[in-house]
């Protein structure tokens, strides 16, 4: 993401890499300083482009994925992943939360293995199920 | 992950498959489908699944399952299927030889070294990574450089992380995955360096993997020097010019700990040479026909052992088809042989398979040399009478290409060879 | 503790010098700095046990090189040690050369080198026909054979243990004197004492040698790099080729190593300093610019691995062996090519010089010469494969791919001294193949973190430093770097 520059009609312009293809789009989105909302989408050759700019300028979400410690397990280390997308801002601090987590094995695909408290809707699920050894 | 240990192995199989990856595993199913009654699934790791089980991003599916799944969930899914269909599956083995006579010499943690018919074989055995050497890095030797694949088993299965400051080397998917991994667990990634103009990987990673962390990418560069007697101390990148010669005068060092070497697969193929295959040199891999038939009868191969590809839903395709023959060709089904060869022609690194019949519809997998925007597929006689032709958006080396293949298609053509270009629209008719 | 000999240095010369003394009844030890033996020159070798004809008969060198040559085939014999005589052919490729081969064979004829014979271009295309069109004579030499040098260094210092050697790795020689008619023998952690010391320290040996005042002379070390090349190109050429030999080296040459891949190398230029192991881009320039002209089919794309190694070239060009002005202190320095080939001459004449100096030697009846033989279980055929893996379950899992190796292979590398996973690998070949490693690291570092009872992060890649990964303990990072203590092994010292 790069911030190109200010307008004077209080508009800001930011540039994105589409991920929707191997043609990469250079999307640029207008936007209203303050409310953020969208004014202009430019740079896309899809629908699917326009569409992600969208999102990817008002509220990006990423899919978390990474493991956990798991004793008695086949392997030392538990594939985990969100439910759903989270807000993206949100990745690294739950990434550094889950290491501090440690479960026991067998543990069965799905197996709901955190949930945020605070944040309602971010919750980790195991992404297979792993045996005693 | 559960898996289907058989508590005893049979002296013999209609299918024996060497690798028990997706590619495997799907061809363990469509033989089964397909007129196999016995079928042996043999994999080295402690379970089956391949490499995906430590591939625990998300990105694998859409196309097989229509969802958007993680390594292991896709993993588990495919083994799952070969558990419903009542096939063995052996980990933790090893097939060490297959002779002229399909006699497949098993090594498993049960029974030790023994012997297994086989009336057809499959050949799944996936890929292996290119190392430092192949691109011949100078400098030292020391301890802390990895390739990617292997710092990926270490921190997501083994949990042991490879370093506290990395340079990666490569942009391909892996490299891309490794950087926000690395990131994640906590290890610093100076950059990820590509001596290509261009990024190897999905852009969907150069976004979610380098730009949501700010991890540099710097293209047309390049390791030039290793440092540090014991373990990695540094590494010197430099600029590459247009012959890809590094550019010595303005190379910069970067001090870290460890060294990602990720620059591509290599088909893994110890035991196909042994069984003396013919291969493509191209592709690495054995040379196949439209039912993924090897140069000897009743051996088939797939996934990345017959080329390096880049999602594992079209692994998955792949494997149907080499399964499904395996099948055809132990209950003597097996449809009559091609009648046309393919042959790369104009910015086509290769084709797969190398051989296809004008009566059957097929799925050609290609590979461009270099990245083309709005470029033409072609289809011509030797002498270059065009047969078929199909505009694409794009082609992107990365990226492969599939050609759907109907006998419609080729109602003209009566040739045996068939060459495959990809041209600029702008010169297609020349 | 007090010893009859200590020897400073665990390379090919030091092992060879333990074990020829652990025939007699004397008690001794070696010194070496790195974690286990043979990391040092040794393992950056060739590997070629030379013909005998190449050195001229005058030198030490030309007098040891032939002796040493004659005394492979029992050695590996004995300690289980691959070796081949396959043979070597020095080509000429101009006239000019001529004069050369005419030395080459005068040699041969002085020192009753049997078989060495000229070749004619007709002959050479018959049996090589992969060497370039452009050679037009050549000396043959049916003694020039190939080992892997660290095995034969692994063989030697493993019977010196069985036979009552103490062997102290990860213990680099500080510093020494005499002290009452004794050594004193100062490491980092322990303080030796020995009546007499042999200095086979390799690079370092100058240094060793003015620390106990005996320095007269130095050692420039002079690098080499090496390439070795992939599997595929098995059987080019059966014969070591050499090209005609320049006043500083041998040229570089193309090895059919003993386990049948090719390797190309070595360059040969003054190190930078005693720590420059690093192979360079001219390196790799000048290795396949000369090799291209002798094998016109090996290229660049074949390379699946490099290294570079130290050369301890002495003043003078010679092997330095002898007593020196301090009694009791004995060298064993300048122990260039063809060292590999003279060590166990060298070992001897070591013996030799320890006599005349007033050691009394008398002969234990209890030597045992043999070494248990290795599983090399990729080499055994199908029938010994079943029935081994029947008789004994850690021969039923396959560690390393590339190569073969069995879980059994690595315990027994271990078992036998492996500390490291440079250990294992030279003993095993695990790693050694075209992935070098990507499957069987984490394979090799679990067996050797069981058997040795340490977690995964303490395992190194060659002892202290080449820490390999770190491991996350309830959020904090715990480090491998190992204290000194955890990098030293002492082993045997009881017979």
């Amino acid at each position: 993401m790069s911030v190109e520059e200010k307008h004077a009609t209080d508009l800001i312009t930011v540039g994105y890499l589409c991920i929707g293809c191997p043609l990469g789009c250079r999307l640029e989105v207008d936007a209203d300083t303050i409310t953020n909302a969208v004014v202009e989408v430019r740079g896309y050759s899809c629908r699917r482009g326009k569409d992600y700019a969208i999102q990817e300028h008002t509220a990006p979400m990423r899919l978390v994925t990474t493991t956990v410690a798991v004793d008695a397990g086949l392997w030392a280390r538990l594939p985990v992943r969100s439910r759903t997308p989270v807000p993206k801002d949100k990745v690294k601090a739950i990434c550094k939360h889950l290491r501090s987590i440690r479960v026991t094995a067998p543990v069965a695909s799905g197996a709901i293995i955190w949930v945020d408290d605070r944040e309602p809707g971010i919750e980790i699920v195991a992404s297979r199920a792993m045996p005693a050894r | 992950m559960i898996t289907a240990a058989p508590r005893h192995l049979r002296a013999s199989y209609d299918v024996v498959i060497v690798g028990g990856g997706p590619a495997g595993l799907e061809a363990a199913v469509a033989a089964r489908d397909n007129g196999a009654a016995h079928v042996l699934v043999v994999d080295r790791d402690q379970e089956a699944g391949g490499i995906l089980l430590q591939c625990i991003h998300s990105g694998f599916g859409l196309h097989r399952f229509g969802e958007e799944l993680t390594g292991p969930e896709y993993a588990q899914r495919v083994v799952a299927s070969t558990l419903e269909h009542d096939i063995d599956v052996i980990a933790d083995a090893y097939v060490l030889d297959i002779d002229e006579r399909r006699r497949v010499k098993l090594m498993t943690t049960q029974a030790g070294v023994s012997l297994v018919e086989a009336r057809a074989v499959v050949l799944a055995m996936g890929a292996r990574e290119r190392t430092r050497a192949a691109i011949r890095i100078p400098g030292t030797r020391p301890a802390g450089i990895f390739t990617a694949g292997l710092a990926q088993r270490l921190v997501n299965l083994y949990g042991l992380l490879p370093g506290r400051r990395a340079v990666i080397l490569g942009s391909g998917d892996i490299g891309l995955i490794m950087a926000r991994r690395l990131t994640l667990e906590g290890i610093e990634v100076a950059g990820v360096f590509e001596i290509m103009p261009y990024a190897n990987g999905l852009n969907r990673n150069i976004v979610q993997c380098l730009h949501d962390f700010d991890i540099p990418l710097h293209l047309s560069t390049t390791v030039v020097e290793i440092r540090g007697q014991n373990r990695v101390e540094g590494v010197t990148v430099a600029p590459l010019d247009e012959t890809l010669q590094p550019r010595l005068d303005r190379a910069w060092d970067i001090p870290c700990d460890t060294l990602l070497v990720s620059i591509g697969l290599i088909p893994e193929n110890e035991l196909s040479q042994q069984m003396r295959l013919r291969f493509d040199s191209a592709t690495r891999g054995p040379v196949v026909s439209s039912a993924m038939e090897c140069s000897r009868d009743g051996i088939f191969a797939c996934g990345n052992v017959v080329h390096i590809h880049d999602l594992v839903d079209f692994v998955s395709a792949e494997a149907m088809v080499a399964g499904r023959s395996a099948g055809q060709y132990v209950a003597g089904t097996l449809p009559r042989p091609d009648n046309v060869q393919l042959q790369p022609g104009a910015n086509v690194a290769y084709c797969v398979p190398h051989t296809i019949s004008t009566e059957r519809e097929h799925t050609v997998y290609l590979r461009a040399r270099k990245p083309l925007d709005a470029c033409t597929l072609q289809l011509t006689e030797p002498d270059g009478t065009p047969v078929y032709a199909r505009k694409l958006r794009y082609v992107f080396p990365a990226e492969m290409v599939n050609l759907k293949l109907r006998p419609a298609i080729l109602q003209n053509f009566h040739g045996s060879i068939l060459r495959v270009n990809i041209v600029e629209r702008a010169t297609e008719g020349e | 503790m007090l010893y009859d000999v200590l020897i400073i240095g665990g390379g090919i010369v030091g092992c060879a010098i333990a074990r020829e003394l652990t025939r007699y009844r004397l008690r001794v030890a070696l010194c070496e700095k790195e974690r286990e033996v043979g990391f040092g020159t040794t393992k950056a070798n060739s590997g070629i046990i030379h013909g005998g004809h190449h050195a001229a008969p005058g030198t030490l060198k030309g007098r040891l090189e032939w002796a040493g040559n004659q005394r492979w085939d029992r050695l590996a014999a004995e300690l289980g040690f691959g070796f081949r005589r396959v043979g070597e052919l020095t080509v000429a490729r101009s006239a000019a050369e001529f004069p050369t081969l005419d030395k080459l064979l005068h040699h041969a004829t002085v020192k009753r080198i049997p078989g060495v014979e000229r070749w004619e271009a007709e002959r050479i295309r018959r049996e090589e026909p992969a060497l370039s069109p452009t050679v037009l004579a050549a000396v043959y030499a049916p003694t020039t054979g190939v080992v892997n040098p660290y095995e034969a260094c692994y063989g030697l210092a493993e019977s010196a243990v069985r036979n009552g050697l103490d062997l102290l790795t990860g213990f680099p020689v500080e510093r020494l004197h005499q002290e009452d008619g004794l050594w004193v023998v100062l490491t980092p952690t322990v303080v030796l004492q020995a009546r007499f010391v042999i200095n086979a320290a390799g690079i370092d040996a100058d240094r060793v040698a003015a620390s106990a005042l005996a320095g007269n002379f130095d050692i420039r070390p002079r690098k080499g790099e090496e390439y070795l090349l992939d599997k595929r190109l098995q059987g080019l050429v059966k014969r070591v080729i050499f090209p005609c030999p320049t006043a500083v080296s041998k040229g570089i040459l193309v090895i059919p190593t003993f386990d049948g891949t090719i390797m190309v190398g070595p360059t040969a230029e003054e190190a930078g300093d005693r720590t420059d192991l690093t192979t360079s881009t001219p390196g790799a320039r000048a290795v396949f610019d000369a090799v291209r002209d002798l094998v016109p089919g090996i290229s660049e794309k074949d390379v699946i691995a490099q290294f570079a190694g130290l050369r301890a070239v002495a003043t003078g060009e010679d092997f330095i062996i002898g007593p020196t002005s301090r009694r009791g202190f004995i060298n064993a320095a300048g122990i260039q090519s063809p060292g590999l080939t003279a060590a166990p001459a060298i070992a001897e004449l070591v013996v030799d010089v320890l006599r005349d100096e007033g050691l009394t030697l008398v002969e234990r009846d209890d030597f045992m010469p043999a070494l248990p033989r290795p599983v090399h279980f990729a080499a055994l055929s199908t029938m010994e494969q079943i029935a081994l893996s029947l008789r004994d379950p850690r021969y039923r899992r396959i560690v390393c791919r590339c190569e073969y190796v069995t879980e059994g292979e690595v315990l027994d590398a271990i078992a036998r001294g492996a500390a490291t996973l440079d250990g294992i690998k030279f003993r095993t070949r695990a790693g050694m193949g075209r992935c070098q490693g990507g499957f069987c690291t984490v394979r090799c570092m679990e067996l050797l973190a069981r058997s040795r009872g340490m977690d995964m992060a303490s395992v190194t890649k060659r002892g202290r430093g080449s820490w390999l990964v770190y491991e996350r303990n309830g959020g904090t990072l715990r480090s491998s770097d190992s204290a000194p203590e955890d990098e030293q092994e002492r082993m045997g010292g009881e017979a």
